[in-house]
C-alpha cells in the first residue's frame, strides 16, 4: 500500500504538477495565437516573441523594483512588474499592426503574406529582446519558492517520497484560472466581445451591422499581448528567461492551439494540457515509478524513459502530425470564436 | 531596357566583391563569393516552392541540415567494428518500425470505429517498444567503439561530390512526408509543420550519436579540390605560381578556394538553367496558373495539392544539394551551428529582395544579401565605434552597445524582409510578365 502511495506521490511530484504549470503556460500562449487566427485569420509566428519581448520588460522593470527595494514578499515581485510589461508589449502590438498588418488588410493580402510577415516581426522582436537584455539565461524569481517542500512533506506524512510545489506553479495555475475565466467572461458577456465573435464568425455579416473592424482588431492586439506577457513572465518565473527558449515555445503552443482547433479559445485551453502532458509523461524516466509498483523480480534496469527530453519538441510535432492527419478541424472544431 | 538594368545589377555586385578583393583581399573576396553561390543555390530551391508555387516554407534550415548529413554519410570512411557491431540492430530497427507503421496504415483502412483506434493504438505501442528494444542496445555498442574518434558508424567512403545529390534525395524525402501531411490543408499549417521538422531533424542530428556524432562534430571531411598543401609540393604549381609571379602560398589558398568557386558555379548554372527550363514550359505555367488562381486550375482538373507536393520536393531538394555544398565547403558537420535565422530566414529575406518568382532575381538576392550580412558585422561594429567614442571606458552603457552589436544584424533583416514586402513586393528583378 505505502508503495503505491509513494508512486503516485512520485508521479504528482515530476509529472502532474508539472505538467499543470506547463500546460497553463502554453494554454495561455496558445488563447493568444488562436484569438489572432480569429479575428485576422493568420498564424502568427511572432507571438513566442512577443511573449518574450513582454517578460522582457517585465524583468527590467523588477530588476528595477528590486533595486529600490519594493517587494509583495512572498511572491514575485515580478506580478507588481507585471502591468508593466502588458502596457509595454500593448504598446509594441499596437505599432507593430499599424506599420504592418494593416496595409495588408486594406490591400487583402492572401494569408500567406501576413504569416510571412509576421516572421518578419518576429525577427525584429527577437533582435530587440537579444540587443536590450542579450541571448543570455536571465533569472529573476524572488519572493517565497516554495509553498510545500519535498522535505517538509516527508516529515509531515513519513512517506519516502517528497512532493514539492513551487510558488510559480501555483501562480501560474492561479493566474491562469483568473485570465481565462475574464476572458471568457468578456467574450460571452460583453458588447465588445460579442462584437469579436461575430466577428470571427463571419466578418462580412460583422460589418453589415456595423461592427467597426479596426476597434476589433485593436482590442484583439491588446488581449493578445496580455495573454502573451501573461504567459511568458509565468514560464519565466516557473523556469527561466532565455531568448531562444521562447521562440522555440512555438512550436507547442501552435501544436496546443490546432489540436484544440484553430480559432476556439476552449480547444487552446485543452490543446495546452493535451500537449504539456504527453511532452511530460513521454520524456518522464518511469524506472523508480515501476520499482515501487512491480515486484523485485521484475525490476527495469534501463530508465523506462519513453523519449529523452531533447525530443520533447518531436511531441507536439507528433500530435500535431497526428490532428493533421486525422481530425484537421481539432478537438474542438475550429474556426468559431 | 529590364535586361540592361539586370545586367547592371549583376555587374554591381560583382563590383562589390571587388572592392573587397581590392580592399581587403582576394581571399576573402572568394570566400565571400563561394558561400554567394551556395546561398543562391537555396535561394533558387526556395524561390521553386515560393515563387512558383507559393508555398511557405519556414524550415529550410532542416532541409540544409540533410543534406550536410548526406556529405557526412557518403565522404567518411565506415567504421568497419561499429558496422559489425550494430549496423544489424539499427537495420532491424528500421525495419521493425517500418512494419509498424505499414502495420497501422493497414489497420486504419481495414477497420472502423472504436475498434480501429484500439488496435491501431495497440500496433504503436507494441511496434514502439519493440523497435526501441532493438534499437538502444544496438546504439550503445556503435556508441562504445573509440567514442573520441568514431562512435558512429562512419559513411560509405565514397567522394564528397556524389553527396550532393543525396543530399538532394534526403531533402526530398523529408519533404515528401512533410507535403504529403500538410499540403491540401490551410496554407499556414505548411508554415507551422516545415517549422517543426526542421527543429525536429536539428534535435535528431544533435542527440543520435551513432548517425553523425552528434555534437561531438564530424571534421575533416573529404575534399572535391585539392589540399593547399599538396599543391605546394606540386612542380607544376609552384612552375605556375612561379610565372604568375605570386607567392606559392597565397596561391595555392586562392586557387583552391577558386576551385570550389567552379564546382559551385557549374551546379548553380545547371540549377538555374533547369529551373528556367521549368518556368518557361507548360508545367512552369501551370503552375503559376495554380499559384494566382487556384480554384480556377482547379476547375481545369488540375491536381493541385499533387502539384504543390511535386514542386515542395523539387525545391526542398535544391535547398538539400546546396546544404550538402555548404558543408563540403566547410570541411565539417557541426549540428550545434545550424540555427534559424542563419538558415532559413537570411534566405527567405534573399529570395524576398531578389524577386520572388524570378530565377535571376534569387541569384542576385542570394549575392546581395549574403555580401549584406557578412560585411554588416565589421560595419555594424564600426558604427557602434562610433556611437560610442563619445561615451567614457567602462561606462554601462558603452559595454553594453558593444556588446549587442551583433544581434543588430538580426533586427537589420528583419527591417530588409519587411520593407522589401510592404513597399516592393516585387523585388529588385521582379518577375517576368503576369501581374
Amino acid at each position: 500500500m505505502t508503495d503505491i502511495l509513494n508512486a503516485l506521490i512520485l508521479f504528482a511530484n515530476f509529472v502532474l504538477v508539472p505538467a499543470t504549470a506547463y500546460g497553463a503556460q502554453l494554454a495561455l500562449g496558445a488563447l493568444g495565437v488562436t484569438l489572432v487566427f480569429g479575428i485576422l485569420r493568420f498564424s502568427n509566428f511572432a507571438h513566442g516573441d512577443t511573449m518574450a519581448f513582454g517578460t522582457m520588460v517585465t524583468i527590467l522593470v523588477t530588476w528595477w523594483f528590486q533595486s529600490m527595494g519594493v517587494s509583495i514578499h512572498p511572491l514575485p515581485t515580478a506580478l507588481l512588474a507585471l502591468p508593466f510589461g502588458i502596457l509595454a508589449t500593448v504598446g509594441m502590438l499596437l505599432a507593430t499592426d499599424r506599420l504592418v498588418y494593416r496595409f495588408y488588410r486594406k490591400v487583402k493580402a492572401a494569408p500567406i503574406v501576413f504569416v510571412m510577415s509576421s516572421v518578419g516581426v518576429m525577427f525584429v522582436m527577437n533582435g530587440i529582446v537579444r540587443f536590450i537584455i542579450g541571448p543570455d539565461d536571465q533569472r529573476f524569481a524572488d519572493g517565497e519558492r516554495f509553498i510545500i517542500k519535498a522535505r517538509d512533506f516527508k516529515a509531515a506524512t513519513g512517506m519516502a517520497e517528497g512532493l514539492t510545489i513551487k510558488v510559480s506553479q501555483a501562480l501560474t495555475l492561479g493566474i491562469a484560472v483568473i485570465v481565462v475565466i475574464a476572458l471568457f467572461w468578456f467574450l460571452q458577456r460583453t458588447r465588445t466581445g460579442k462584437s469579436m465573435r461575430a466577428f470571427s464568425d463571419n466578418e462580412d455579416l460583422a460589418l453589415l451591422s456595423g461592427i467597426s473592424p479596426e476597434r476589433v482588431v485593436m482590442i484583439t492586439w491588446i488581449i493578445a499581448a496580455a495573454l502573451a506577457t501573461i504567459a511568458g513572465t509565468l514560464y519565466g518565473l516557473d523556469k527561466s528567461f532565455k531568448p531562444f527558449t521562447y521562440f522555440q515555445l512555438l512550436l507547442p503552443i501552435f501544436a496546443a492551439a490546432i489540436v484544440g482547433g484553430i480559432g476556439n479559445p476552449l480547444g487552446a485551453i485543452a490543446g495546452g494540457f493535451v500537449v504539456a502532458f504527453s511532452e511530460v509523461t513521454i520524456t518522464y524516466a518511469y524506472k523508480k515509478f515501476l520499482r515501487y509498483l512491480l515486484p523485485e523480480n521484475l525490476e527495469p534496469d534501463s530508465l523506462v524513459q519513453l523519449l529523452s527530453t531533447d525530443y520533447k519538441f518531436a511531441v507536439s510535432f507528433v500530435i500535431l502530425v497526428m490532428v493533421l492527419l486525422i481530425r484537421p478541424t481539432g478537438i474542438f472544431k475550429g474556426k468559431v470564436l | 531596357m529590364r535586361i540592361h538594368r539586370n545586367v547592371l545589377l549583376f555587374a554591381g555586385m560583382f563590383g562589390l566583391l571587388a572592392i573587397v578583393g581590392f580592399g581587403q583581399s582576394w581571399s576573402v573576396a572568394l570566400t565571400i563569393f563561394n558561400l554567394c553561390l551556395i546561398s543562391s543555390v537555396m535561394a533558387l530551391g526556395v524561390n521553386i516552392q515560393w515563387g512558383y508555387a507559393g508555398l511557405f516554407n519556414v524550415g529550410i534550415m532542416g532541409f540544409a541540415a540533410l543534406g550536410g548529413v548526406a556529405a557526412v554519410l557518403v565522404s567518411k570512411p565506415p567504421v568497419t567494428e561499429a558496422w559489425s557491431a550494430g549496423a544489424a540492430g539499427i537495420g532491424l530497427a528500421i525495419i521493425s518500425l517500418g512494419v509498424t507503421i505499414a502495420a497501422t496504415i493497414y489497420a486504419r483502412r481495414k477497420l472502423t470505429g472504436r475498434r480501429r483506434s484500439l488496435v491501431s493504438f495497440a500496433i504503436i505501442v507494441a511496434g514502439f517498444f519493440i523497435t526501441r528494444g532493438i534499437f538502444d542496445p544496438s546504439v550503445s555498442a556503435i556508441e562504445a567503439i573509440e567514442p573520441a574518434k568514431t562512435g558512429y558508424l562512419g559513411g560509405l567512403g565514397l567522394p564528397v561530390i556524389v553527396s550532393w545529390a543525396v543530399g538532394g534525395l534526403f531533402a526530398a524525402g523529408a519533404a515528401w512526408l512533410v507535403g504529403k501531411i500538410a499540403l491540401g490543408l490551410r496554407s499556414d499549417y505548411l508554415a507551422i509543420a516545415t517549422l517543426g521538422i526542421s527543429e525536429i531533424i536539428i534535435a535528431v542530428l544533435k542527440n543520435e550519436d551513432w548517425l553523425t556524432r552528434g555534437v561531438k562534430n564530424v571534421a575533416g571531411l573529404d575534399r572535391p579540390v585539392p589540399r593547399e598543401i599538396e599543391l605546394q609540393n606540386t612542380d607544376w604549381f609552384i612552375s605556375l605560381a612561379d610565372t604568375l609571379g605570386t607567392n606559392v602560398i597565397s596561391f595555392s589558398s586562392i586557387f583552391v578556394k577558386l576551385s570550389y568557386s567552379v564546382l559551385f558555379a557549374v551546379v548553380l548554372l545547371a540549377i538555374m538553367w533547369l529551373s528556367e527550363k521549368a518556368l518557361k514550359s507548360p508545367w512552369g505555367r501551370m503552375m503559376r496558373a495554380i499559384r494566382d488562381n487556384r480554384d480556377a486550375a482547379e476547375a481545369m482538373g488540375k491536381d493541385v495539392t499533387r502539384r504543390h507536393l511535386q514542386v515542395f520536393i523539387l525545391g526542398s531538394a535544391v535547398v538539400g544539394i546546396a546544404g550538402a555544398m555548404l558543408t563540403t565547403l566547410d570541411g565539417q558537420f557541426t549540428p550545434g551551428t545550424y540555427n534559424p535565422l542563419r538558415y532559413t530566414f537570411l534566405i527567405w529575406v534573399m529570395v524576398i529582395v531578389g524577386g520572388s518568382g524570378n530565377n535571376w532575381g534569387s541569384v542576385l538576392g542570394g549575392f546581395l544579401i549574403w555580401f549584406v550580412w557578412i560585411e554588416a558585422e565589421p560595419v555594424g561594429a564600426w558604427l557602434m565605434d562610433v556611437v560610442t567614442s563619445g561615451m567614457s571606458e567602462g561606462n554601462g552603457l558603452r559595454d553594453h552597445l558593444l556588446k549587442s552589436a551583433p544581434h543588430m544584424r538580426l533586427m537589420v533583416m528583419g527591417m530588409i524582409l519587411l520593407l522589401v514586402l510592404r513597399f516592393s513586393p516585387r523585388g529588385l528583378i521582379p518577375e517576368k510578365g503576369g501581374r
